[in-house]
């Protein structure tokens, strides 16, 4: 075969054109993706002049985002908060899930899921707007329990700190936590449970030692879902945290936006994400068993 | 026979893993003919590479004297019959067949003619303006078979097209296949598992082993005188038992089969040549005879008579066949017998005769 | 399977309690009253009358919808080439690369924002419009590719190598066969994209030039106490409409699978 016909063939192979048409799209992650988050690194080892970057590498910013008391309690408080709203979120949404899968007709299941994820795509904004109303001083749940009696003065403990984030945080990313775990619920093969009572355990045993086990790397999925992406969440805590409820996030817009620091944003940022894929790979990793399991 | 497609050597790999080596075959315009093997012997790959969607690695194809490097599948003088029909279920079943005519420069009239008289030749007139998804399985695939034909190819191909069908159903597709061939008097080639259904249907099958042709011949020439073990198991049922070839004096091999005795057997029954040494012999189950009182083993002089015991009855309605472990051997050979009205059919554990004849076995050396 | 009485339930209380505090929306938007809280007041649709009259609010429905439509088209543009190369084709490389592009959707948006702003800033390019734009592309294309992945999926290979093989072009046999068949697809991915497009903030708030998007206005809003009725009547219609977008996009997606006699597996991931 001539060199002609060895590049004809390869113009018209699988790689080439595979390659051909994902190049836009890569392209495109490749400038505002690759490229922004070399910057912010890159960012991260500068320093602030007054009016413009000093171009010499140094590890300042990063003893400031390590050091400095006040960013390590943020950044435990981001973990925490997103931690609880994962384990909350994932707990409740796990029966749901199992209902939508083993117990509606299959005809039903897409208008459950339908309904399950229109929240999802409404105003975020304007949810986390709804539950400060909701939690305010004069707000929903106070001026309900007032008129009906049951409190005299209204609730000061539920709007801006952590546990108003924790509330919000919840709720707004339940449908999150609902698909992953719907999806590996339905490859599970019903037969594998018909043949577990078959051999004689009972439906809750069976659950324990079959559904569950393989609905794992949809927990794994559900979690990662919900816990990445709060702990970065910066309209929530902003809107209902309060100064006891700020978290990363916040923080990190602050030196950008308001103090023009970027060297100590970048710092902090890229730091949040080192903490958060390393507590992710953890999590892989303690899972592993369960994630081998193909069907 | 002129051949239409002409293969050298063709070779295909797929990285490491080599699909295709040496497959070299003509196959003659008018044919029908048959790639028959097991899953993953590379017949559906050959057949792509015949169609244009596979480039080869190496040799050559030639469709009507033309070698076809470089030419892509769409301008082939080929089509194809997928194994999942590929109907566009977004179409109305006369687009569906009529799809291949957009290019044509005909008027509209002269297309609906065309596309009408496709589905007439495949029974479906009438059908046009069904909903291409709405159809059986069987429906499909006529709308594919009419597809294809109606863009008169040089050569038709199909892609194991009856495996989504049920038996009956199979069964009958099988002799439409067949009329609708000689009716249309193209090329047609056919890929299929089934050896049964290749047998039916083919006039010359070619069949495949782990990317090789083991053997291209008629059905007949495969039935009767298959040219390894491996081909002489996978068509039909057969009966082996080891032998040993003492001597081989121009045309006749004398050799010795485990139970039997010493035989000697014509050098056309060793399709692969007969040489000295270990081997071993096929029968085909209605080679062998159950004699019944009073009959003897058959004319000629030839036959010879072997005793047993019954030891599995497997009736069939038209077939019996019997699992009989003859004296001497270990393992059961099969015996198919016609149910003839008045014959009885013998019981498990029953002694009974064997008849079988020398000239209808086959020599694997 | 039988039973289930206690998980329906528990899945109803569920429903409930994810969609309380959206109908509290229709509930204060119409509410005579400046302050959200129990118990009501009268009627009145003097919110809904007063968000006609702010030409602020309407620059940002404006610039939101431009933002939206450029989006979708091009994010949907991106996930198709994107969902076709990782279905159809295996090249070199594959597994990273689709990673990397689906990356967005676990990243924090503040992450996105952050290193966007910093890039573009430093290029010395100007935030406007077309900034919210490359990076709502960015986070919208995931979902694009997610959604089209299914649809490239459930389309029989077989389809576009018999149009091939009667002869049509690869040109002519996408837009004949593979295009009518991805069709609910992309109208989804047009739709979903539009929508998040519409609702993004964080990205928005940091890449927005002059003008704001709807969702940066409200925030802006949000400090006043006076304008939080009129923000519940600006919060219904957008519920409202995400909801209509919503069910058309359902719709399109049941219509495609009942066209091409599909099987209906549940939702659109």
């Amino acid at each position: 075969m001539d060199a002609r016909t060895r590049w004809g063939r390869f113009l018209r192979s699988e790689a080439a054109s595979g390659l051909i048409l994902i190049s836009p799209t890569a392209l495109y992650a490749l400038l505002m993706l690759a490229v922004p988050l070399a910057a912010i690194l890159a960012y991260s080892f500068l320093t602030d002049g007054y009016l413009e970057i000093i171009w010499t590498p140094t590890l300042a910013n990063y003893a400031e985002a390590w050091g400095d008391p006040l960013y390590r309690l943020v950044m435990f408080r981001s973990l925490f908060v997103s931690a609880t709203v994962t384990l909350a979120t994932v707990l409740l949404a796990f029966p749901v899930a199992y209902y939508v899968s083993f117990y509606v007709a299959p005809q039903r299941k897409s208008l459950w899921l339908f309904l399950i994820t229109i929240p999802f795509w409404t105003s975020y904004l304007i949810r986390v707007f709804l539950w400060k109303v909701i939690l305010g001083y004069n707000g929903v749940v106070n001026s309900s329990l007032l008129t009906l009696g049951i409190i005299d003065e209204p609730l000061t403990f539920i709007l801006y700190n952590v546990n108003a984030v924790v509330i919000t945080l919840a709720h707004a990313y339940a449908p999150f936590a609902i698909l992953p775990i719907f999806v590996a619920l339905e490859k599970i093969d019903r037969t594998l449970l018909e043949a577990s009572q078959d051999l004689g355990e009972s439906k809750l045993l069976s659950f324990w030692r079959v559904t569950l086990p393989l609905s794992v790397p949809g927990v794994v999925a559900a979690v990662l879902i919900v816990f990445i992406p709060t702990i970065g969440d910066y309209v929530t805590p902003q809107l209902v945290g309060g100064p006891e409820g700020r978290m990363i996030a916040n923080v990190i817009q602050l030196q950008y936006l308001r103090l023009d620091n970027y060297p100590l944003g970048s710092a902090l940022a890229a730091s949040a994400m080192l903490i958060v894929t390393a507590v992710s790979l953890v999590f892989l990793f303690l899972n592993r068993r369960f994630l081998r399991v193909r069907q | 026979m002129k051949p239409i497609i002409e293969l050298r050597d063709v070779e295909k790999y797929y990285g490491d893993f080599q699909a295709l080596s040496g497959i070299t075959a003509d196959i003659g315009e008018g044919e029908f003919f048959s790639l028959l093997g097991p899953s993953g012997c590379g017949k559906t790959t050959l057949l792509r590479c015949i169609a244009g969607f596979e480039d080869v690695s190496g040799g050559s194809v030639r469709i009507d004297g033309k070698d076809m490097e470089g030419v892509p599948a769409n301008k082939r003088p080929t089509n194809m019959v997928f194994q999942s029909y590929a109907i566009f279920p977004h179409l109305t079943v006369a687009e569906n067949v009529g799809f291949g005519l957009r290019r044509d420069s005909r008027p509209k009239p002269e297309k609906a003619a065309a596309v009408a008289e496709a589905l007439a030749m495949v029974g479906l007139t009438g059908f046009g303006e069904r909903a291409a998804h709405a159809l059986s399985g069987g429906q499909r695939q006529r709308v594919a078979l009419a597809r294809a034909l109606i863009l008169k190819p040089r050569v038709l191909l199909l892609d194991e097209p009856l495996s989504a069908l049920d038996k009956k159903l199979r069964e009958q597709m099988q002799g439409e296949l067949r009329r609708l061939q000689r009716q249309v008097g193209i090329t047609f080639i056919l890929v299929t598992h089934d050896q049964e259904e290749a047998l039916i249907m083919s006039d010359r099958i070619a069949v495949m082993f782990d990317g090789e042709i083991s053997q291209l011949a008629t059905p007949q020439q495969l039935y009767r005188r298959p040219v390894s073990r491996q081909v002489a198991d996978f068509i039909g049922v057969m009966n082996f038992l080891p032998a040993a070839v003492s001597a081989v004096n121009g045309g006749m091999v004398a050799c010795e089969v485990a139970g039997l005795g010493r035989v000697e057997i014509d050098a056309e029954q060793c399709p692969a040549g007969a040489k000295a040494g270990e081997g071993s012999v096929g029968f085909r189950p209605e080679t062998l005879t159950m004699l019944y009182e009073g009959e003897t083993a058959g004319e000629g002089g030839r036959g010879r008579v072997a005793e047993g015991t019954v030891a599995e009855v497997n009736y069939f309605g038209d077939m019996t066949y019997y699992d009989v472990r003859l004296d001497g051997i270990e393992q059961p050979l099969t015996i198919s017998m016609r149910n003839v009205v008045g014959r009885k059919v013998f019981e498990h554990g029953e002694r009974a005769q064997v008849a079988w004849d020398p000239g209808a076995l086959v020599l694997f050396c | 399977m039988r039973g289930g009485t206690g998980f329906r339930v528990y899945a109803i209380v569920y429903l409930v309690f994810l969609y309380a505090p959206i109908f509290l929306l229709p509930l204060f938007a119409f509410n005579d009253s400046t302050i959200i809280a129990f118990p009501l007041s009268g009627f009145t649709t003097n919110w809904f009358k007063e968000l006609a009259t702010i030409p602020a609010l309407h620059g940002a429905v404006q610039t939101s919808l431009i933002i939206a439509v450029t989006t979708s088209i091009l994010a949907t543009c991106l996930g198709t080439f994107a969902a076709r190369a990782a279905t159809r084709y295996d090249f070199p490389g594959k597994g990273p690369v689709m990673g990397f592009i689906m990356l967005p959707l676990v990243l924090p948006e503040i992450i996105v924002a952050v290193s966007l702003l910093v890039v573009l800033l430093g290029i010395g390019i100007q935030l406007s419009a077309w900034t919210v734009i490359l990076g709502h592309v960015l986070i919208c294309t995931p979902f694009a590719i997610a959604i089209l992945n299914s649809a490239f999926q459930s389309l029989d290979k077989s389809l576009e190598e018999a149009a091939y093989d009667l002869g049509e072009t690869r040109w002519s046999t996408f837009w004949l066969v593979t295009f009518p068949l991805i069709m609910p697809g992309i109208i989804s991915s047009l739709l979903i994209s539009f929508t998040i497009s519409l609702d993004e903030f964080i990205i928005a708030f940091f890449l927005t030039g002059t003008e704001p998007t709807l969702p940066v206005y409200i925030w802006s809003q949000l400090r006043f106490p006076t304008k939080l009725p009129s923000i519940m009547a600006l919060g219904t219609i957008l519920v409202a409409l995400s909801i209509t977008l919503l069910m058309i996009a359902e719709y399109f997606r049941r219509k495609g699978i009942r066209k091409t006699g599909g099987k209906d597996t549940g939702g659109f991931l």
